[in-house]
């Protein structure tokens, strides 16, 4: 990291900004505590989330390799699991209740820290001020303490993998009364409330984060750089931190609530229950209650994680097509109505709990609706590459990847989001099918295209392309091979959550598969730490970056210098003249937003 | 420290500014923090539709309390009226009136609870009387977090290494300070009416 700063930061960074005052000469007071440490800079902040997302992807890839293990190999010990889980695997087994622990941690991880905090957080973070045209954030204190609170959420979480009764074993979703008994599971005792200290912890986290976000999206943007000349990535990340900053603090009062009924002996949730032959003095609870406060910020987060993965990927589609992208307009709009429609779909996940099936129906209605925007969106994808002059960068084979994930895992979509057909589908491998690959290994694939494009302008080196494409092709051809199978099980019936599905009769025939699918999932696992190896060694070793411009883009982060210091741009700030998407217009292979309008220029 | 590295956003647009950033960010946070109130809100009006509901009495100190956070939200705008005009040891009393008043009010919300808890109207009692306890106490948690703010502000302002005339960190304060005032005039009738 330290290497490559000396490129052009300090030499050109102590110009002085006769208009803007306060910025010269920063370059002096860096020490290594405020640089990379309790830095202010946003790119750095983007850093931090990116490398502790990666950590804690580590940590989440690697349970599910460990859960996979106990259901492609039912009957085998693998001993080497004892020495490394203890008591949670005598013999080289999994423990049963380890197991859910592992699935538990699995969701968690992934959904909240890797592709919440690592995606948008890191993205959000670096390019908004970069591609907006500012200094840095509206407040770069308030984003500095995100990342503190991250980092101390993640602490709270990492630690309670090692509480002797274990982590959280409820599923991600923490579902009440499970979760809020202690003697109803060991994963309920300690673990659960550490899984909620923490989730506290992130909601806070992810609040400053997005505050800031939108602040500095509506109030910082640079002189011409109109809502309408907004790159679409800018756009996907205003979406997402206007639906975090209304469903956390949702999901907070659950928590809230749920920590009450664990701790304090309240009753929001639980009512009439009876464990371990013990009647619970706990009246006039409602767990269903849980549910709707779950899923109203449950819900938006698939989007929070989804929209992100959406942006850059229009970003990187358009501009290694060498095309403008297809419907601007119509790709905000289709953005709009999605984090609208995400607010009103949440009970779908419902639909088998006893809602009522009047009030069913509109949620199917509203479910479907959010068809037609998505499909907007994949249109314009698939038009925006139609007949370009692509540039097969590892960026936009992973971008082309999200586009294809997001149909094939969009289709399943409409199957799931019919109240009937869930009656049967529902707590099934089909739904795993489902959300893995749309929300995700999609997202993942976004996430991956924005490292790959960005980097040069992360570290000022590139990424090495050979490994890119070798990472690419096992990611992509793996991830199907994994979640393709998963829909036939699902149609089958096969539950999700089982331990152990040799014992039944009915998916006996599914040993093969299952086998099958682990063994492609640990392949996978370790392709993505030949990616790890090449981000770090890249940071390093990488080919370094020569030119400004590396991909010949029209966003403002390409105006700024190989290794931008704190303040992005050594002189002014430029002024944008036109849309982001100036691509293939009057001859010219693009023209970037700062550029004047010609006078001999077409349409504009 | 890290103020050292103060990258200042103001002024590079070109567009005439409506409101300062740190302003905008609190109202967001507004939005944010009344997203949370809906939820509970919402919640209690779910589980009051259900069998089981038992009704209660808010303490009576609840009123005084009402009245002191109404007082301090006068007090906390003509602080703001005086630093505008410069009037600075005005300010500085009135600064630290708010301050008290917003003491006072977490006070008397306190004694409050401790004579419903001594009635035998404890957290755990009902499930009426467990949102009462916590939406009202995350209302305090709030009102107490403006506190801090407002003992920070006021410590600032004997600090010998800057002056500082600047009325923005002190608007975000009130408009704070304001919504906090306002939102326990919602909650406080919500509790009246529907309970």
């Amino acid at each position: 990291m330290s290497s490559v700063e000396n490129l052009t930061g300090h030499g050109t960074a102590v110009h002085i900004d006769t208009e803007h005052g306060h910025h010269e000469e920063h370059h002096h007071h860096e020490t290594f505590i405020t640089k990379y440490v309790f830095s202010q800079d946003h790119k750095m902040i983007a850093k931090q989330f990116l490398i502790t997302g990666m950590i804690w992807a580590i940590i989440g890839g690697l349970f599910s390799v460990l859960f996979r293990l106990q259901l492609g190999y039912p009957e085998e010990t693998f001993p080497w699991l004892e020495d490394l889980l203890g008591h949670w695997a005598k013999g080289g087994k999994l423990d049963p209740e380890f197991y859910y622990a592992l699935v538990t941690m699995h969701g968690t991880i992934l959904v909240f820290f890797v592709l919440t905090a690592g995606l948008s957080g890191t993205f959000s973070n670096f390019l908004i001020p970069l591609q907006v045209g500012a200094r840095d954030m509206a407040s770069p204190f308030l984003n500095m303490l995100s990342y503190w609170f991250f980092f101390l959420s993640s602490v709270i979480m990492f630690s309670s993998l090692f509480v002797q009764t274990g982590p959280a074993s409820g599923g991600w979703t923490i579902y009440p009364p499970l979760s809020a008994i202690g003697e109803a599971s060991s994963g309920s005792k300690i673990g659960m409330d550490l899984w909620l200290v923490s989730m506290a912890m992130f909601i806070v986290s992810a609040l400053l984060g997005g505050l800031n976000y939108i602040s500095t999206i509506l109030n910082l943007r640079t002189k011409g750089m109109s809502m309408t000349r907004l790159p679409l990535t800018i756009w996907a990340f205003f979406f997402t931190a206007v639906l975090g900053v209304l469903s956390f603090p949702v999901l907070l009062s659950g928590a809230i609530l749920l920590l009450f009924d664990r701790n304090l002996g309240t009753s929001f949730y639980l009512s009439d229950l009876v464990v371990n032959g013990k009647i619970l003095p706990n009246e006039g609870g409602s767990a269903i209650l849980f549910q709707h406060l779950f899923w109203f910020l449950g819900h938006p987060e698939v989007y929070i994680i989804l929209l992100p993965a959406m942006g850059m990927s229009s970003e990187i589609l358009s501009t290694n097509s060498r095309k403008p992208i297809f419907g601007y307009m119509a790709m905000v709009a289709s953005l709009f109505a999605i984090a609208i429609l995400a607010f009103l779909v949440w009970a779908h996940h419902m639909f088998v709990t006893g809602l009522n099936p009047m009030l069913g129906g509109f949620f199917v209605l509203l479910t479907l609706l959010i068809a037609v925007p998505s499909a907007i969106k994949v249109f314009n994808w698939l038009t925006t590459l139609w007949r370009g002059n692509i540039r097969f960068t590892p960026a936009m084979l992973f971008a082309i990847g999200f586009v294809s994930l997001f149909i094939s895992g969009g289709l399943t979509g409409i199957f799931l989001g019919n109240s009937a057909l869930d009656i049967h589908l529902h707590d099934t491998y089909f739904v795993i099918a489902h959300f893995h690959i749309v929300m995700g290994v999609a997202s993942f694939f976004g996430m991956f295209a924005g490292v790959y494009h960005w980097y040069p302008k992360m570290y000022g080196r590139y990424l090495n392309n050979t490994l890119g494409y070798i990472h690419f092709w096992i990611t992509i051809i793996g991830a199907y091979l994994i979640f393709w199978p998963m829909h036939y099980e699902g149609l089958a019936g096969m539950p999700r959550r089982y331990y152990d599905f040799s014992s039944w009769e009915s998916f006996k025939m599914f040993g093969g598969l299952n086998q099958f699918i682990s063994f492609v999932s640990i392949i996978v696992f370790l392709a993505q730490l030949l990616f790890v190896f090449n981000f770090f060694h890249s940071i390093w070793k990488g080919r370094k970056v020569t030119s400004t411009n590396p991909w010949g883009s029209n966003t403002l982060e390409w105006t700024t210098p190989v290794n931008p210091g704190h303040g992005n741009w050594p002189g002014e700030i430029p002024e944008v003249h036109r849309g982001a998407y100036d691509y293939g217009k009057d001859g010219k292979e693009f023209i970037p937003q700062d550029v004047p309008v010609g006078a001999d220029e077409s349409h504009h | 420290m890290m103020a050292a590295l103060k990258i200042d956003n103001s002024g590079n647009t070109g567009r005439q500014r409506k409101m300062h950033p740190h302003k905008f960010t609190l109202w967001i946070g507004i939005g944010s923090i009344l997203m949370m109130f809906a939820g509970l809100t919402s919640a209690y009006i779910v589980k009051r539709n259900q069998a089981s509901w038992t009704s209660f009495e808010l303490p009576k100190v609840f009123w005084l309390a009402t009245g002191v956070i109404l007082v301090s939200s006068l007090t906390m705008f003509l602080a703001l009226r005086n630093i505008r005009q410069r009037q600075m040891a005005r300010y500085r009393i009135l600064l630290m009136t708010t301050m008290l008043l917003g003491i006072a009010f977490v006070l008397l919300q306190t004694f409050g609870f401790v004579q419903l808890w001594k009635n035998g109207q404890t957290l755990q009692s009902t499930v009426s009387y467990s949102f009462l306890y916590i939406i009202v106490g995350l209302h305090a948690l709030h009102v107490v977090g403006g506190v801090v703010a407002l003992v920070v502000m006021f410590l600032k302002i004997f600090s010998t290494r800057q002056r500082n005339y600047s009325a923005v960190p002190v608007e975000v304060m009130s408009t704070y300070w304001h919504f906090v005032d306002v939102l326990w005039i919602y909650l406080l009738l919500f509790l009246l009416m529907i309970k």
